[in-house]
Order: C-alpha cells, then structure tokens, then sequence
C-alpha cells in the first residue's frame, strides 16, 4: 500500500473544470476522483489511469457541457451601452472639429469604397442576365504563327452546323455577324448594330419577345426588332406585318419585337436580329463561304447541354478545325476553344493562346484601392481617438474604479466607434446619392442604388460593423489598458513608445497615398506617350464614311471624287477596303526573292483607290505613291517600314513579293507604319494595294482652310445627290484615334480620383494630428517664445515631426510603386520609361501638400500670445 | 403508456438505484453494473442516464455528504419517485406476461 493516497492526473482535472458547467462541476469531479480511488484499491494504479482516460472521455458530451442558463437576466451590457452611446455622442459634440475630420474622413473613404463596390458588382453582372448564362459559350480559335499564337473569336461559315450535327454536347449553336445596318422605313431611315443570326440564336440567349416568336426568323423577308427600335420606327403603332428595307437592299417583314437586351451586356448596341438565311442570299461571298473551311470571319455562339463538361467538349472539338482545313492552313495548327460567357467580359485577354484574364485584373486593382481608403479613414480614427487619450484618461480611470472590467471599456469604445461609423455611412450614402450620377456618366454605366436589394443591405451593415470593428480596435484596446491608480493620480506618462505605433499608420498612411499619386503619374505618362507616337498618317481634318447601299458601291470612285471635289471644300478623297483606323485583311502565304521561310509571317493589307496616299496622308520613306501615269501600277505594292525591312531593305524598289492567293505584285514605296490597331501593340507588316472592286469606305479630307462645319453640309449635299438612300453617316478619324485610349484614361482619371481622396483623407488626420500636438504644447510654445524663440523656430518644431514622416512614406512608396507600375506597364508594348523625376515630383507634392497641412496649426500655435497660454498657471 | 422512452441502460440504472436506494449515486451504481455484467460501465455514461431519468420525472436527487477519497466534494443522491417506480411496475410485467408465454419446447431447444 502507497503512504500517500494516488491523485489521478491535475491537468485532466484543470481540463475537466474548464469543460464542464459549473453547477455540475462537483458531483461530476468528486464522482470521478471517487471511482479512481477505488479503481486503485481494486486495479492498482496502473491500470486505474488507464480506466481514467476512459472516464473522463465519459464526460465529453454535451448534457455536460452546456452552461446552465442563468436564472436572472444579465443587463449590464444592454444597459451600459445606452451609456456609451450617451457619452459618445456628448463626446462628439464636444469636439466638433475632430468629429468632423473622422466622420467626413470616413464618409469619404466609404463612399470610394461603395462606389467601387457598386462598380464591381455591375461588371459581374456583366452578361449574366441571359437565363442559360452559365451554359452559352462562344467559339474561338489559336492560331500559330511563326511561333506566336493569336486567339481570334472569328471561324468558318460551317461551324455552327458541324458543331450541332456532330456533337451532342451542344443543344443547339448560331452563327452570327455584326455590321451597322441601315433599316428604312419609307423616307425614314435608321443607322443601328445588328446581327445575322440563325432562328436558334433566340433560343441561346433566352430572347424575351414582346410580341411574336424567335422562330419566326428562319424565311429570309423576316426581320427582329427591338422595342426601342419599333419604338422608334413605327412610334405607337403595330410594328408587326409592317415592312422595312434593310440597306436599300432587301425588303423585310417584321414577325417580332423582342425587348432590347439589356445595357449590361455584350449585345446592348443591338437592335435588329436579320435571318442568316437573308444574309446568305443578299452576299454571293457569303453564300461561297458555307461549306467552305478556309476564311474565318464569323462568331459562332453554342448553348451546352445540361450536365456537359466544358473542358471535356473543348477537349473533343480541340482539332475539329485542323482536320478540316488544307494542307498550308495546317501549318498555323488551328485549335479550336470554348469560351464560356462568363468569362467574355472579366477575362478577355489572350496571351500565347491562354485565356490571361482581362478586366478582371482592374476590377481586383480598384477593389484593393478601395480597401485601402476604408484603411486610411480607419487610422485616421485610431489616431485622434488614441492621441486624445489623455482627455479620456480620468474618464477610463473612474468607471474601472466603480466596477467596469476592461471587457467593458472595449465594449465601450467600440460601440463609440460603431456610433461614428454608422454617422459615417448615413453621410457616405448621401454622398453617394448625389455623386452617382456624375460616376455613372464617367464610367459609362447604368448602376443604381440597389436600396431594396436585401443583400446589398446586408453587405452594408456588414461593411458598417467592420469598418466599425477596424476602426474601434486599437483605440479600444489601448485605451482600456490605463491603469486607474496611475491615471488617477494624474502619472499618465505617454512616454516615446506610445506615439510610434501613431506614427507608424501616419507613415501607412502616406505610404499608400504617395504611391497612389506615382501610379497616377505612371499612367498618365503612359497615355501621352502613347498620345504623342508618330500615327504614319494625317488624320487631322480625315473623315470616313462606309460604303453601305447596293447605290454607292456601284457609283464609279472618279465620279463620286470630282463631284466632291467640286465641293471647294474638299482636298482629295479615296476609297479603301477597310477604315484607317481599322486593320485591313490579315493574310499569311507572302513570299519574296524566293525565300519561303517567312510564308507564317502575317501581312495586313488595304486595298485602294488612286490617290489613297494623298488624301490619307502616306509619309513616303523611299518611292512613289500609286500613279495613274504608270500602267504597271495596277500590279504595284506600298509596303510600310516594318514589311520593309522584313523584306530587306537593299534595292527593295521594283522588287518583286507574291502569294499564292493574292497575286505578284513589284515594290513601288516604303511609307511609315502606320497605327492601325491598338496605339499599344507594336505595327506588323503591311501592304497597300491599288484596286477599285469591294471597297467598303469612303475617305474624304477637308481641306485645312475650309470650316469643319460647312464642309460636312456641302459633302452631305454631294452625297444625298448622288445616293438618297444612304445616310450621311461619317466618323472623324481624329475621334476614332482617340477612342482607343478612351479605356486607358478611364484607368487614368479613376486612379487620379482615388489618388485625390486618398491624400485629402490622409491630409485631413495629419491636420487632426497637428492640431491636436499644437493643443498640447501650448504652455511649452509659450515658454519658448517667452525665452525667445521665434515664429519660424515654432513653425520648424511642430512641423518636422510630420515631415519626417512623411519622407520615410516616401522612401517606401517609391520601390513598392515602381515595381507595380513597371508590372502594369509589362502588358503595352509599345510603353514609357518609369523615370526619376517622377517619384521626386510626387515626393516634393506629397510634401508641400503635408507643410500645407501642418504649417496653418503650427503657425496659429506659434502666433499665439504666451501671456495668454500661461495665465492659468 | 409512457414506456417506450425508457432506454434499456436507462431501465437498468433506474433498477439500480431502487436497489441501492436511499444510497445510490453515479459511482456505486456504475460499480454495481459493472460487477452485475462483467462489463466496463463509465460514471459519465450512467450520470447522463441518471440526468435523463431524472428530467423524465422519474427520480429525483439531492446532494449528499463529503467524503475524503472525492477531494471534499459533495455527490448527488438520486431516489426513485412513484411515477419511476410505477414505470417499472409497467416494464416488468409486460416482461414477465411475455416471458410466461413462451412454450417449454423453445426454452428446451434454448438448453
């Protein structure tokens, strides 16, 4: 027998005591210790611990563990909060100004926050309205070429057939093509999108028809329409039965109105649906094209079945195209993809045949941004509540005397910070009202605020309690670390360590904001250098029209020029197979001095009237432009730079490049590359051609002298004489130059924006801050000035703190910003240098904007008069 | 006819504590069963029958003396009340009613 009585293991007991309620802790303990002594006695010790475990386990469920209810209501938690939300509210009436800089600070950031929040959202929601979203794909195609892939969403007439004939993954597929159409209504006529479609494009896209029926489409004399279309064709009338000619060309009787696609999707601009049938019957080129695998120029769209795997079916169509097309096609490896909806708006972007992502990448930028502006008002919140803290002090010491447990003073700061957030949020939706408009007209958006949405209610209440949780959580936690002895008696000693995690979210804050402003330098640097390249051609005073009824594709070039010309107020006109603004025709297969190595390379060719250099305005680096004094130019080529020194620059004039399709044609100039596609990408290889069949635009230069304005009537005169049907339907080509960079300055002004309200947001704690360092040394400014220091001496006491500050942000915005900004930029190839002088540009305006700040309470300190700071002693 | 909510464990610890009464709680009767059934029966498992039967209203339980080998800590006492001894009035004889059905051939062919 043991002299001493055997304890069963204390951390099992510690464990236990923890686990179980407590009005059963004693039987439950007492009952085990009670059988372990008599497991001991019976078993002896060994194996009685080993029981233990068992026991214990015994106890491991919940009729154990559950707390007993208490039987009296706790209300101290309710009641204390009526409380806090008193002395909050008396607090934030008390100090108006740093009331005002926290909740119009936080307002603020909320704001840009829900905004971009609403932005987001709408961009999800891009094209999800249609009912089989989740199912409807678009097909596209990898090509090879000479090592570069390029994804391409255009493919054979026959696909959408062989797609639905063969596999029975797809319900059903649609080819489809898009053109501006003009749709007449007697003397009435209309420019609107449109596409040609199979009778099963209504049944992809859920087409909601407001009279008639999607299957109405398949006779060719049919036509769809939408109802603003028929709104305003036919005004309030039947639109129904009535009939309309679709380019001058072919009479079509409308058998349904459908409602018009939303204007959150890739089909807003449409608004006539035209059977495929009709198409094929009014274009002999189309109509040679439909059982032909070689030209891909249409959009083929498919509605997957139920239950089928987008992966697995890629994977079978995968090589549908290489078996079909000729043996120098198969060089190019086509490979065919589905591109599922949803993913036609957020990841648009190919690179090397891989689906890189898109818009979605900007969408998660402007998310982290608008994260970081809830961030910045956040601190600016800890930061005056924790700087104050010595006027809270007496306040934290008395209620922990009467009882309060620390619990409680977090509780009570939070539900402070609660209070100013949720003020916040009411200031920040007002905001949002008025400023929605204005977003919506600078985004180009429809968003609403969704104030019905249950969800977006609940989102915000979640936002309000988060950002509330952010923001309370330091102040709370230090603030109810004070002990009471020693604030009491009045030994609060902030000492240097309490004011450098102020500092160090002083410094986030700057940090952020300054690289904010180098990105938005970035960016618009980025847009003016792309501004500034060199276009290879005029298009100042250039406009273009296309050539769009049977009336004016048939009207001799000459005669459409001299009638122009005699005008007065037009310099030249050509005619050309596509807009400058526009790549012409891309093509493979060119080859020269008998080199066959580069029949991969793809060519962009234009094809033209005489005079298309001049009225264009070619830069000729060598040669001439088309003459109608040689009579060998009908087989003459203008090659650009880039085609030039492919083809080698030596003795190129009156050399010879042929292919296979196209003919032999002899070099007869060189001209500048000309930015056709993306002002981004780099120029490829191009040819110009002189011919006078198929063209499809007009291209016309004002001359210089001539007003823009009695120009354009006198060309709409010449034009309305010569064909009544078509519109006078012309763009500037200054203005279609400038929409491509229409996306990049949305990015620009938006980052710009945000740049702004975060540096505002910043600079308003940094002024809380000041002024409240300013407050607190008052006596000792006073007793400086009165041993005689001088206002600039004050001025440079209270000032450098926060100008070292804001060095250091500097120091670590500069790196983190270049390095994402040089990511950004990774994707233009044709993109500026990150110089220098930008990150000392945005440093030295980070720092004005913070002396700005500083200087009005630094000075207003030190202006003041000593006597009467320290009279009160 | 409550029965059907009275668990077999639940019935035999109700016997127990009949048995053992005025002096069973958890311990002695998880001792007792054990000994009865030559099996491990657990104080946790039993204190949960015991709560259980004592929500159905068929024991209740008042807290006993201290003893030195439970650390000073007090048990609780449970006694069964009319409405438990009336239940297992009920179970018994719908047991023994069945038990005198069965014909001496099956018990037989049992050995």
């Amino acid at each position: 027998m043991e002299t001493q009585p055997s304890r069963p293991p204390r951390w099992l007991d510690k464990l236990l005591t923890r686990l179980v309620a407590p009005h059963l802790r004693e039987e439950v303990l007492g009952d085990l210790h009670e059988r372990y002594t008599l497991r001991v006695q019976r078993l002896g010790q060994t194996r009685a611990r080993r029981d233990y475990w068992r026991e214990v386990l015994a106890y491991m469920r919940p009729r154990f563990i559950i707390r007993k209810p208490s039987e009296f209501s706790e209300p101290t938690t309710t009641v204390m909060l009526r409380n806090y939300v008193k002395i909050a509210w008396r607090n934030l009436v008390k100090h108006k100004g740093y009331s005002f800089i926290n909740i119009f600070g936080l307002a603020t950031g909320m704001t840009v926050a829900i905004l971009i929040g609403l932005w987001v959202w709408d961009e999800f929601n891009f094209n999800k309205s249609f009912q089989n979203y989740e199912r409807i794909a678009q097909i596209y195609q990898n090509r090879n070429f000479d090592g570069k892939i390029g994804t391409f969403n255009t493919v054979p007439h026959p696909m959408a057939k062989e797609l639905r004939n063969t596999y029975p993954d797809f319900e059903t597929t649609s080819m489809a093509d898009k053109h501006d159409h003009i749709v007449a209504l007697g003397e009435k006529k209309l420019t609107v999108s449109g596409l040609f479609v199979e009778p099963s494009f209504t049944k992809i896209f859920t087409l909601v028809m407001k009279v008639g029926h999607g299957d109405n489409l398949k006779d060719i004399n049919t036509i769809l329409i939408s109802s603003s279309m028929a709104k305003n064709l036919f005004g309030n009338e039947k639109a129904m039965g009535k009939t309309v000619k679709l380019d001058n060309k072919i009479n079509m009787a409308v058998v349904g109105v459908f409602n018009d696609f939303p204007k959150n999707s890739d089909f807003a601009d449409i608004k006539i649906l035209a059977p495929w049938a009709a198409y094929i019957s009014i274009d002999q080129a189309v109509k040679n094209t439909q059982n032909h695998w070689g030209s891909n120029d249409w959009l083929c769209y498919v509605l997957l079945r139920k239950g089928y795997d987008l992966s697995q079916t890629n994977a079978k169509i995968k090589s549908l195209l290489y078996n079909r097309v000729d043996q120098d096609e198969k060089t190019t490896q086509p490979e065919l993809i589905i591109h599922p909806l949803e993913k036609w708006h957020l990841y648009e972007t190919f690179t090397n045949g891989k689906n890189t992502g898109g818009l979605i990448q900007l969408l998660r930028l402007f998310t982290l941004i608008g994260f970081f502006v809830v961030v910045l008002a956040c601190i600016n919140f800890m930061n005056l509540s924790t700087a104050r803290s010595e006027n809270r002090a007496k306040e934290i010491g008395i209620r922990k005397v009467v009882g309060s447990d620390r619990r409680q003073i977090i509780m009570q700061f939070l539900s402070e910070s609660m209070l100013v957030v949720l003020l916040s949020f009411l200031v920040a939706s007002l905001f949002i009202f008025i400023t929605l408009p204005a977003f919506n007209a600078f985004t180009n958006k429809q968003i609403r605020l969704p104030l019905v949405n249950s969800n977006f209610l609940i989102v915000s209440l979640l936002f309000t309690i988060i950002t509330g949780l952010l923001a309370g959580s330091y102040p709370s936690l230090y603030l109810s670390s004070f002990q009471p002895i020693k604030v009491l008696k009045g030994q609060l000693q902030v000492g240097k360590m309490a004011t450098i995690p102020r500092k160090t979210l002083v410094v986030i804050q700057f940090t952020i904001s300054i690289a904010l402003i180098i990105g938005t330098v970035v960016v618009f640097q980025q847009i003016q250098f792309v501004k500034n390249r060199l276009i290879g051609y005029n298009n100042n005073g250039l406009i273009y029209l296309p050539i769009s009824t049977p009336t004016l594709k048939n009207l001799d070039y000459k005669v459409l020029r001299s009638e122009l010309l005699k005008t007065n107020v037009v310099e030249n006109v050509s005619e050309t197979s596509a807009a400058i603004t526009a790549r012409g025709n891309l093509n493979i297969g060119y080859k020269w001095n008998g080199d066959e190595t580069k029949t991969n390379v793809v060519f962009n060719e234009l094809r033209g009237t005489f005079n298309n250099g001049a009225t264009l305005g070619f830069q000729f680096l060598e040669g001439r432009d088309f003459s109608e004094t040689f009579a060998s130019d009908s087989s003459a080529v203008i090659v650009n730079e880039f085609a030039a020194n492919l083809i080698g620059r030596k003795n190129l004039m009156g050399k010879t490049i042929r292919n296979g399709n196209v003919g032999e044609f002899h070099v007869i100039g060189v001209i500048k590359n000309i930015v056709d596609d993306s002002p981004y990408a780099d120029a490829i290889p191009s040819v110009y051609f002189l011919n006078e069949k198929n063209l499809t635009t007009v291209n016309i230069r004002i001359k210089p002298t001539a007003s823009t304005n009695g120009a354009l009537t006198k060309i709409g005169e010449v034009l309305k004489k010569l064909d009544p049907a078509a519109p006078f339907d012309f763009k500037f080509a200054e203005n279609e130059m400038a929409r491509k960079y229409m996306g990049e300055e949305l990015i620009g002004k938006l980052a710009f924006l945000f740049a702004l309200f975060a540096i505002l947001i910043s600079c308003l704690g940094l002024f809380g801050l000041a002024s409240f360092v300013a407050e607190q040394r008052t006596k000792e400014i006073a007793v400086r000035k009165v041993l005689g220091a001088t206002v600039t001496n004050l001025w440079q006491l209270l000032s450098k703190e926060f100008v070292v500050l804001v060095i250091i942000s500097c120091v670590i915005a500069a790196p983190i910003a270049y390095y994402f900004m040089n990511e950004w930029l990774q994707k233009y190839t044709y993109r500026t240098e990150i110089s220098w002088w930008i990150f000392i540009v945005s440093a030295a305006g980070a720092l004005i904007i913070t002396l700005l700040t500083v200087s009005f309470q630094s000075i207003k300190a030190a202006l003041m008069n000593p006597v009467k700071s320290l009279r009160s002693e | 006819m409550r029965r059907s909510d009275l668990g077999e464990f639940e019935e035999v610890v109700l016997l127990a504590v009949a048995v053992l009464a005025p002096k069973a709680y958890s311990v002695i009767i998880a001792e007792e069963l054990e000994r009865e059934t030559n099996q491990t029966v657990s104080t946790g498992a039993v204190h949960a029958a015991l709560q259980r039967l004592e929500q159905k209203g068929y024991l209740t339980s008042h807290l006993g003396e201290a003893t030195p080998e439970r650390g000073g800590r007090r048990k609780r006492l449970f006694t069964v009340t009319a409405l438990g001894g009336r239940v297992l009035n009920e179970v018994r004889s719908v047991r023994n009613g069945l038990w005198d059905r069965i014909v001496p051939q099956t018990m037989l062919k049992w050995g």
